[in-house]
């Protein structure tokens, strides 16, 4: 499949594959834009339930943000060589998404222990709904780590240009979906 | 046709591609077992993007059957609402009823909204969008950029087969004891939000929101590999400039679809909320049976500008493709280059913009406040301005071409009259004073029946007839392409044309009988007129699909490389191009794809090298 891509590959052209990705992005991206504007559009209607976030939601946040760090730490060492710090790293990231997974959880058990319900008014229906398609899309993201988890204890230890691009695959859509996470919880906050 | 070049061209243009193309070693590299290991991988599931094409191609034209069947049934109740129908028993089961007493069968009125509904939502989605553009998307972009294959094989197979998949539940849903779905393809709530709303609202329903969830991840994946391979994949010398307009056309066909079916997924899936979890997104007080539900503080509103939000650039997603078809068609056949190439690509551009910002005018009369109607009546005046600019750079085109006659161009031909009919009604509507009288009437089918139905159609006819020596190295019969061109053409205006004037009187769409409204009832022979033509019109397509598969095994054989005499890049390749496209390097590209008539010849092509002193046409 990747030989077909370098066969044409030009120097300082992007990776086709990195440029799908980036594509893919921007296609989730506009699904969350429908998603908040429609939350404006019916906020702006009226008949509205106003309540405080719960607090683990910011919990969950600096869990998110922390795991795109170690990612990222991850892959610094996989291109310096640092296999043991790359392979550490690298739980570490997965154990925090998890993590960030179960403190989302935990923020729709506290709405609800509030009285915010699914099925409630539409103020509490969009964070459930919102929060919970970008945990899916997280939960994909967990998947990737996985995988590369799998690969980086599976396989001897090399820098190769196959095994950096997936790398680099893995960690923009992990950097995509925590920033994602931010702009919603901003959203949330402002609104 | 293929007399028309002289052979000597085809050595001709592989040995340029020997002299200057570019080597990629793709050849050494033994890939092409992978795909050519056994008849699953050749021919199901193949990773090969004309195969892929060719898949696109032959489920959309099935599904073109029966959408269109569809609309015959529901054309016979129109017209002939007296007439028994006891005759379609056999087909359609329970949905005739047929009277004890009288032996006369009627159609179910349940099963009439059911086949409209289904009858939109198979030809826009399946048809016009993957039978379209994945067709052609497919078939052109890697030979026309000069590529050994999209950028993801893989992810172009699977773009195919959710296409399939998605294909298959619709039509289970066909089958259903409840029948399909029947609320509009629009799937506007309440009709859609619950189960108890009617026979179709229940698992007719779901199965409809399951279809189009795998019909949508199947267009992101192909839209994903499309822009990724115009962008990253062209071959040397081939700048965004020396496209054809056809990959232009795909290029804003994907980003238009990437950009507005992830809003159709968030509406769709507030609506399975709605539908199952008890919110209230789009319900509010609404009475069933008597009986008031608990949904309260939804909005149906907020569904349909989700909706259109996608569904405004979806009628672009179809009729860009038609017109990057038409504008290649029209221009090899004319024997002249395509006039205004720039001005194409930028009109394409505006129009892909602004379908962003007219969604409302599908809701003037949906309670939208009329100063807000403003806006989006200017913005979709203003999209007649690119539209008449890629209407008159056609006509100038064609004019004082040397133009061939034959089935392709003729359908290119039909779509700019088309496009022009349509366009012109669509004035009327998107004004929204007038919309008050027009809107929900025939006028309305009329309209967006021609100017992106009919029109659509003929793009692709005209990329068929076009493309299928690429496809199938054989040539359709031109003959039966030219009675189904004039059939077709007479048909459609016999069927559109009356209907604008029932629409101006105010004769309303979507209603199964007009029997108790004494207003409507002299227009029952327009109506039957309709009708007819619209029988004849559906023989014609069964014509069409005769000669595709007729041609398929036993048409004429094509015997030069470059049969039209074209100068793009897909007609460089050898007659049966096998993976990989270019049997050894890939053509480099050293001019704009419409040299025709130029220097005293007939055409060069792209892969012929500037001669000294000699500009690039396309650089002005």
């Amino acid at each position: 499949m990747s030989t077909v891509a370098v066969g044409n590959k030009k120097v300082g052209k992007i990776h086709p594959l990195k440029f799908a990705l980036w594509i893919g992005c921007a296609s989730i991206m506009m699904m969350f834009a429908a998603f908040t504007s429609a939350y404006i559009v019916r906020h702006a209607v009226g008949n509205w339930l106003e309540f405080r976030l719960p607090d683990v939601f910011f919990v969950s946040t600096a869990v998110i943000l922390v795991s795109s760090m170690t990612l990222h730490g991850a892959y610094l060492a996989f291109k310096n060589g640092n296999e043991k710090r790359y392979k550490s790293l690298l739980v570490v990231s997965a154990i925090l998404g998890v993590a960030f997974i179960v403190l989302q959880y935990q923020g729709w058990m506290a709405m609800q222990s509030i009285g915010i319900m699914l099925d409630g008014n539409p103020s509490g229906s969009f964070i459930y709904v919102i929060s919970g398609v970008h945990a899916a899309h997280v939960l994909g993201g967990i998947a990737a780590i996985i995988m590369a988890i799998l690969h980086a204890f599976a396989l001897p230890f090399e820098v190769t240009d196959t095994r950096k691009l997936r790398f680099e695959l893995t960690l923009t859509y992990w950097h995509f979906v925590d920033f994602l996470w931010l702009y919603l919880l901003l959203f949330f906050l402002t609104q | 046709m293929a007399t028309l070049t002289t052979s000597p061209q085809t050595s001709e243009l592989d040995q340029l591609i020997e002299k200057y193309g570019y080597d990629d070693h793709f050849h050494e590299h033994h890939e092409g077992d992978k795909y050519k290991s056994n008849f699953l991988t050749t021919y199901v599931f193949s990773q090969d993007h004309k195969i892929i094409a060719r898949q696109f191609l032959i489920t959309g034209i099935f599904w073109a059957f029966i959408g269109a069947a569809m609309s015959i049934i529901f054309r016979l109740q129109l017209g002939f609402p007296d007439e028994s129908l006891a005759w379609l028993k056999p087909l359609l089961g329970k949905w005739i009823e047929v009277d004890p007493a009288t032996g006369i069968g009627k159609l179910a009125p349940e099963f009439y909204y059911a086949l409209v509904t289904m009858h939109g939502t198979i030809i826009v989605f399946f048809v016009l969008t993957a039978g379209l553009s994945g067709t052609f998307s497919n078939l052109l972009i890697p030979l026309q950029c000069g590529a050994r294959d999209m950028a993801s094989p893989l992810l172009n197979m699977f773009s195919y087969w959710f296409f399939f998949l998605a294909g298959v539940v619709m039509f289970f849903s066909l089958f259903l004891s409840t029948g399909p779905f029947s609320g509009g393809w629009t799937a506007y709530p309440p009709l859609s939000a619950l189960p108890q709303a009617s026979d179709g609202s229940g698992a007719g329903m779901t199965l409809w929101i399951i279809s189009m969830v795998f019909f949508v991840v199947s267009v992101l994946l192909g839209g994903v590999n499309y822009i990724t391979t115009i962008l990253n994949l062209r071959t040397k010398g081939m700048n965004m400039w020396r496209l054809p307009l056809t990959i232009w056309a795909f290029f804003i066909t994907a980003i238009l679809g990437l950009l507005s079916f992830p809003v159709l997924v968030s509406g769709v899936l507030l609506l399975m909320f709605d539908r199952s979890m008890g919110t209230s997104f789009y319900l509010s007080e609404i009475f069933v049976g008597g009986q008031a539900l608990e949904n309260v503080g939804g909005s149906p509103i907020l569904y349909q500008h989700l909706f259109w939000f996608l569904g405004h650039p979806e009628v672009y997603i179809i009729i860009l493709p038609a017109m990057g078809l038409v504008s290649e068609v029209l221009s090899v056949h004319s024997r002249k280059p395509i006039f205004g190439y720039k001005a194409m690509v930028y009109s394409m551009l505006a129009i892909g913009f602004l379908s962003f910002i007219v969604w409302a005018h599908h809701m003037f009369m949906s309670g939208v406040n009329p100063f807000i109607s403003n806006f989006f009546v200017i913005f979709t005046l203003i999209i007649a301005v690119p539209s008449a600019v890629k209407v008159f750079n056609w006509i100038t085109t064609l004019y004082r071409g040397n133009i061939r006659y034959n089935a392709a161009s003729l359908f290119a031909i039909g779509f700019v009259s088309m496009f022009i009919s349509g366009g012109l009604t669509g004035i009327f509507l998107g004004n929204s004073a007038i919309d008050i009288q027009m809107h929900d009437t025939y006028f309305v089918v009329a309209h967006f029946h021609i100017v992106m139905g009919i029109a659509a159609f003929f793009g692709m006819f005209a990329g068929i007839y076009n493309w299928f020596p690429k496809m199938f190295g054989r040539f359709m019969n031109d003959t039966l392409g030219k009675i189904h061109f004039w059939g077709t053409m007479i048909g459609a205006y016999a069927i559109f044309w009356p209907m604008h004037y029932l629409g101006m009187a105010g004769v309303p769409r979507r209603y199964y009988s007009f029997g108790t409204f004494y207003t409507f009832k002299h227009f029952l022979e327009g109506k039957q007129v309709i009708t007819g033509a619209s029988v004849v019109g559906f023989f014609l397509q069964v014509l069409f699909i005769v000669n595709f598969f007729f041609s398929m095994w036993k048409g004429k054989k094509v015997t030069s490389q470059n049969p039209w005499g074209a100068s793009t890049l897909e007609w460089t390749t050898p007659i049966n191009p096998g993976h990989g496209n270019w049997p050894g390097k890939i053509p480099a590209v050293h001019r704009w794809p419409y040299d025709y008539g130029k220097d005293g010849h007939e055409f060069i092509s792209q892969v012929e090298p500037l001669k000294e002193g000699e500009k690039d046409s396309g650089d002005h």
